[in-house]
Formats: structure tokens, sequence, C-alpha cells
């Protein structure tokens, strides 16, 4: 078998045990890697029903077809835990040196089980495992935590998934963050945290063969040289932060705490802002011939010399959406975040709600009361300083950032019930996932997309957003086309979630991002990788089964089809100012919605699959499990 | 920083322009060993502080160190090119010269109990592959004079029209 080793280390935190399990080459063409065989081994070894921070929910890693070979931007790994954000399938991606390293230590996957006593941290050397002490390593953040462990194995080649002091703390939207990437959004490093495992690190030295190396080489090298070009100059000159003045335009650019989609001082917090003034590197991940991170930094003032990487998710978050419009303030809550090991997003829209709240009377000045601030914070919409402070305290889980590390949904409903309040109204979350910056309000399909998503609203695992904005549909209205589109656009996120490819690339195989356009040459890739013998339409059904299983996975987990909702604030308010003034998406308008798109899934009316759906898959298993 | 007096070729790394993505150590690694694996490289890349990254390759040192390092003389340096020669009868893989190199541009084989150089792919009608693959340009193979005429003149560059965005 080429391209995979055949092999799943499995590792026991509370016996400190380690054994292998084979998986013959069906399983792999099947579950192929990333996000779908993560939660694939998620569905095989958590017990159902479990706690998300129980010694039963495991740590589920995959890896890539593509990791340590020269195919661009393949060197990515699939990150699986049942979130403790909402509940359900928690599966990231994260762009990583940590995927090559467990390939060349001939590992297709990893799954850790159990919780430890006390903080260790995983060692995997080639097929040895052991288990060190990570006391010293405690309150580390997330960058110096790699560095501290390349020293003290002393190889640079030693590759790390940690955990800052925001998992150690438990913030409950912590990350676990490798090389400057995160996997992000649904809390995996606070399971970490729940199991005391402060960092796994990876030394592989085996080197990697495929099928067919000249031609993966070819291919290789031709998309490499295309990803100079025109199709992915977005990234590597502004990155996605260009975005900020494209949504504004579009009067989608959420702004403090998406009360409206347009912000007067866009100008001051945009992608072209940074570029100028702040931005000191681009660099790149592993494998990755774009390179799209721009490293960027504070100047001056009191947050000299923070520096982080800056992408469009987490400045909207920290800039707009908490009227902010100081690029330095911006720059350092978003080091906050990637320091200390926490969703800048989860972050920035918890911090936003607060403001929200602060302004409407729910929560005092007196609420925000700490060691730096003893007479609290007024904590108004563009109070950076004061933003920064609160930022500060989620990760050190110390006063009021208790309550905004647990996230938006677990904050209203603890303040509510406390105060007889209606913080709800404005806690913008679905599933308890806060959303992408995307103002779905003025993106029907997106809203679709948003509300259906396995892991909650997200803007990796879907592009819905794209026809909205593209007008091939009125973004304002629906009609009986959105199913068919929300489905389309999901399974397209998934082919490429699953074997890994970070989707950048999209255009540079041909031009053309769409199917025909890009799914020949990735048959190519993985036929000269695996030696298989996929065709065109093997491609497709990737997407559909990674997409099933996570919602399989969500349906043993108890979803039911009321779950598939939007923030409160998207069904009942529209926004007053700019192109999408006017516009939000009724009850009726979603339920209409998601009968189309269950229909277009193949599913029932209430959205669970039938045993025939899931068979024609190729999981009976799973049939017998959840299909109806 | 270490300096290499060399008037030979070596294969040198723009830190501006290298964006750490290992691509350069996959093809090495390939084109000299036939298996991607950066442990079999002979160029690395290195990164310090998140954006301080550049690659490292053997500079060719004039009177190399590791030459004279090596108790076994198992190395010579190569007139015309400049490259390391290693005679594998005679190295015993001490790793003195991996001592002796201030670039830590030597590597050890661990299968074969011997040290490795770029020799900057002469067996390659292409040249350095690294070279070709690198998909910002960052590497090129070039010399200590070279390279200062290209500072010379980025420098007056940047002193008529301004510095390069």
């Amino acid at each position: 078998m080429f391209g995979y080793s055949g092999k799943i280390l499995h590792i026991d935190l509370t016996e400190r045990k380690h054994w292998v399990e084979e998986k013959p080459e069906e399983w792999y063409k099947l579950w192929i890697g990333g996000v779908s065989m993560a939660t694939r081994l998620c569905w095989e070894n958590i017990t159902p029903g479990c706690d998300a921070y129980s010694p039963e929910n495991p740590i589920c890693f995959a890896n890539g077809i593509f990791a340590g070979t020269p195919v661009p931007v393949g060197g990515k790994y699939g990150l699986a835990s049942k979130s403790p954000m909402t509940g359900l399938i928690g599966d990231s991606l994260s762009g990583s040196w940590l995927s090559i390293a467990l390939k060349r230590a001939t590992w297709d996957g990893v799954v850790i089980h159990g919780a430890s006593e006390d903080w260790i941290y995983v060692f995997i050397d080639d097929d040895r495992v052991e288990f060190r002490n990570a006391e010293n390593l405690l309150g580390l953040g997330t960058f110096a935590t790699e560095e501290a462990i390349r020293d003290d194995l002393a190889d640079d080649q030693v590759r790390s998934a940690t955990i800052g002091p925001a998992g150690e703390n438990m913030v409950r939207y912590a990350n676990v963050t490798n090389d400057g990437r995160q996997a992000g959004r649904t809390g995996h490093g606070s399971v970490w945290g729940s199991k005391k495992l402060k960092a796994v690190s990876v030394r592989g030295t085996h080197g990697i063969e495929v099928a067919d190396p000249a031609t993966l080489n070819k291919l290789s090298f031709d998309i490499t040289k295309a990803a100079q070009g025109p199709h992915t100059s977005k990234y590597r000159i502004l990155g996605t932060s260009t975005n900020v003045l494209n949504m504004n335009k579009l009067g989608l650019l959420p702004t403090r705490n998406y009360q409206e989609g347009v912000f007067e001082d866009a100008e001051k917090v945009s992608g072209e802002f940074l570029h100028e003034n702040h931005k000191v590197k681009t660099i790149a991940c592993a494998q990755c011939p774009i390179a799209c991170e721009q490293m960027s930094v504070v100047k001056n003032g009191p947050w000299a010399g923070a520096m982080t990487g800056i992408e469009y998710e987490c400045l909207f978050a920290n800039g707009p959406n908490l009227g902010v419009n100081d690029m330095n303030a911006v720059i350092k809550l978003i080091e906050v975040a990637d320091q200390g090991g926490m969703d800048a997003m989860s972050m920035g829209i918890s911090i936003s709600w607060a403001m929200e709240s602060y302004e409407k009377g729910v929560l005092k000045k007196e609420d925000f009361k700490s060691e730096q601030y003893p007479d609290g914070i007024e904590l108004s919409f563009g109070n950076g300083e004061g933003a920064v402070a609160v930022a500060e305290m989620i990760r050190d889980q110390v006063g009021i950032g208790k309550l905004l590390g647990q996230g938006t949904k677990i904050a209203s409903e603890t303040i509510d019930k406390e105060r007889g309040t209606e913080s709800y109204k404005w806690a913008m979350h679905a599933k308890g996932l806060e959303p992408a910056g995307y103002e779905a309000r003025g993106l029907k399909t997106f809203a679709l997309g948003s509300a259906v998503g396995t892991r909650g609203p997200c803007h990796n695992r879907t592009a819905a957003y794209d026809p909205d904005i593209s007008g091939e549909v009125d973004r304002f209205s629906v009609d009986e086309t959105r199913g068919e589109l929300a489905k389309s656009s999901e399974e397209y996120a998934a082919v490429y979630d699953t074997l890994p490819l970070c989707k950048f690339i999209r255009r540079c195989f041909t031009g053309s991002a769409d199917r025909a356009g890009a799914w020949p040459m990735i048959v190519d890739l993985i036929n000269a990788t695996t030696g298989w013998d996929l065709k065109y339409e093997d491609i497709d059904p990737i997407g559909e089964r990674a997409h099933t299983i996570k919602k399989a996975f969500n349906i043993r987990e108890g979803w039911k089809r009321e779950d598939d909702v939007l923030p409160y604030r998207w069904m009942h308010e529209p926004m007053t100012i700019g192109p999408s003034a006017g516009h939000f998406t009724s009850s009726e308008e979603l339920e209409y919605l998601k009968d189309l798109y269950y229909k277009a899934k193949g599913w029932t009316e209430d959205g669970m699959i039938p045993k025939k759906k899931l068979e024609s898959l190729g999981m009976p298993d799973v049939a017998e499990q959840v299909g109806v | 920083m270490a300096v290499s007096t060399s008037k030979f070729n070596y294969i040198d790394c723009d830190p501006e322009l290298c964006i750490g993505c290992q691509i350069c150590e996959y093809v090495c690694s390939y084109t000299k060993n036939g298996e991607y694996n950066t442990y079999r490289s002979r160029i690395r890349t290195v990164r310090v502080d998140e954006v301080l990254i550049t690659a490292i390759a053997c500079r060719t040192c004039e009177n190399a160190p590791c030459v004279i390092a090596c108790p076994q003389k198992a190395l010579s340096q190569d007139p015309n090119s400049g490259t390391i020669r290693i005679d594998p009868k005679k190295c015993d893989g001490c790793a003195w010269c991996i001592d002796a190199c201030d670039f830590g541009a030597i590597s050890m084989n661990h299968e074969t109990r011997l040290v490795e150089f770029c020799d900057q792919c002469e067996n390659e009608p292409e040249g350095p592959q690294c070279v070709l693959w690198c998909p910002k340009e960052a590497l090129a193979l070039t010399t200590p004079e070279k390279r200062a005429q290209k500072s010379r003149r980025e420098l007056i560059k940047q002193e008529v029209i301004g510095p390069k965005k």
C-alpha cells in the first residue's frame, strides 16, 4: 500500500500504554484522511453520549494522503473529538509539519484515550511512545511550548501540537496549535486540558514512498508554479484580510456584535492598512507554495512588539465586531488568542456579546473588575484597551473571563437566569458555536449552509456564500435552488477537507475551481500517490461520505431537526443601514430552506438518514446504528 | 554570523523571500535518495521566532574546515566546484566535520553512517533541483561576489526609487 502505512496508533493516557490497530486498504478507500478519517476514528472509539470532558471522549488525529510529498498544500491533518461547544462532532484541520512528522513515523492516525492524572506530553518517536512530564511547560504560550519541547529533545525536526494557557484553564473554545497554525473552532484545546495533555510531539525519520513519483513530481511542479500566478494573488499579497473592505461594500461586515453590516472605520482595520503599516513577513504552512499568512507587528504604544499572523476571520471578530478601529489593539487581541491558544473568532464574539450587554445595562462596570482594574472596565464598543484586558482575563480564567470563556451560549444563559435578562437575543451562536464573518442576513444561501453545519455555522465547511455574492442567485430571497446549492457547496468543501488540501489551491489546477476544473487533477494526484485507479466519478462520493459520517455522528449524539437554526438576531432583526439593510431569515424561510436541503441530501423530513442511503455510501455499520 | 570566504558557487537563500515551506527539502531528499524525507535532505530550512526563516546548504568554504577537521582524511574539496567529496571507505561517521561546520550544513545518514553534503546536483542536467522548485525564487546558485553585487544593486535601487514594497 502506498500513501498509507495501514496502521493507527492508539494511546491510553489513563493506563499509560499504547497499541497498534491495522486497517485494510478498503477502509482507507472509504475514509481517505483529514476530517473524514478523523471523524470515522471518533465514531469508532467514542462512548456515545459521553461528556466532551470525560475520558471516554477520544482525541483523533488523521493524516492526509499527500503529507510529506511535494504535492502543494497537502501537509495538513484532521483532528476530531466530541466538541464541548456543541456536544456534536468537533472536526478541525490544521496546516502543519506535524502531519509530515506523523507520516514519517508511519502513522496514518492516532487515537488518544483516557485522561492523565498529572500534566504530561506525549512523545511519538517513530514507533516508540513516551509519556513525559509537562509540569515545567505549564503556563507557556503555544509557540514557546513548541520551542521548549524542541530544546528538551534537542531536535529541530520534532513537531508538536500544543495547548496554551487557555487550554490548560479549559477555556471552552481553546485551540490546539502547531507551528503557529490552529486546529480551531470547536474547543479541542479544552478537551486536551481535561485530559491534562499539554502537547503531542512527533519525530518521524522514515522516508515516504509513493506509487509513481515521476508523475507526482511533474504534477506537483506544475501546480507549484501555477500557484505563483493570478489565481492566488489575493492570498499571497494581502491575504484573506482583503475581505474587510469587500464585505463592508456589500454591507456584510459584522459590526458591533453583528448589529450592522457596515463599519464606518473599515479602512483603518483593512487588509490594505495592515499591509502598509504592520506587515513584517508572509509565511507558509508546511509544503505550501502560496504562503498567505501575513505576520504583522505592533510598532509602538503599550503593545509594541506584539506579533502574530492576521487573517480575515480573526480580524473581523476583533476589529469591526468590537467597534475597534485601532489596528494595534486588534493585533494584540489576536496575539493573546494565538499565543494563549484560543479561538480568536469565538473569543472576539464573546467579548462583543459582553460589550453589547454592557451598553444595554445587563453587565455593569463592576462585573469587569480585576487586579489590574479594581474599579472595573467601561466595556463599550470601541474600547480596545478594555477588550485586551478582558481577553487576558479569559485566557487566565479570572473574573469575568470565567463566564466569557464558556462562549456566548453558556454566558448568555447563565446571565439571563441569574438576572432575568434577555441577552440571548444578541448571543451570536448556533448550536453553541459563534458564526463566521459573513453577515448571513444578506446571504440567504449561506444562511442555510450555516444553519445545517455539522460543527455549527462555519465558513470553512460551506462556501454557500459564493452563489450569493457572485450573483448566481438573489442573495436577499429564497427559492427552490438553495437546497441543492448548499449540498453541493458543503460536499465540495468536504473533498478538500478529507484529502486534505487547502482550498486556496483550488484555481491552480486548471484555472477553474469547479468540479470539472479541479477533480481530474485531484484524481491524478491520488492515483500517483496511492497506485489506486480512481475515476472522476469517485471524487464526489468522497465528499458526500465525509459529510455523512459527521452527520451520523451528530444523530447518534442526539441531534434533532430543531437544532439546525441560526442565531436569534439573524432570524428576528433586520440590519438598518447599508446595502443589506432590511433583511433577515425568518423562521418560515429557514424551515422551507431546510426542507429543500434535506430533500437534496436524500434524507427524511426530520433530517434523518435512510438506511439505504448509508449502505449505498459503503457504511452498513452506520446504517445499523442510526439509519431509518 | 559566520561568513563563507569562498570563490565557489553555493546554494544561497534570501531570508526575506523564504516562506519556510520546506519544498526544497522534499525535492533534495527525493533527488539524492529516492524518498521524501527531510532528515535525508542536504539543504535544511531553519525557522526561529516564527518570522526568521532561511535555508542552508554547504557553503563550499575555501580551506574548508570540515576537510581540515576530518581525522580519517576522508574528505576532499573539488578544486573546480568547491564541493566536498567523501571517500566512503575512509569515513567512519565520527561527525567531527559536523562539529567543524559553522553553518550546520552537513548531515549524517544514519543508515550508511556516512556524512552527506550538498553537491549542487552536479549530475542533474537542469542543475540544483531546490533552486528549480523554490516557489518564491528565494534560492539561487551563487558566489559571495555575485551576492555582494546583487546587494549593491538593491541598495542603489532603494536609494533612488525607495524601499521595495
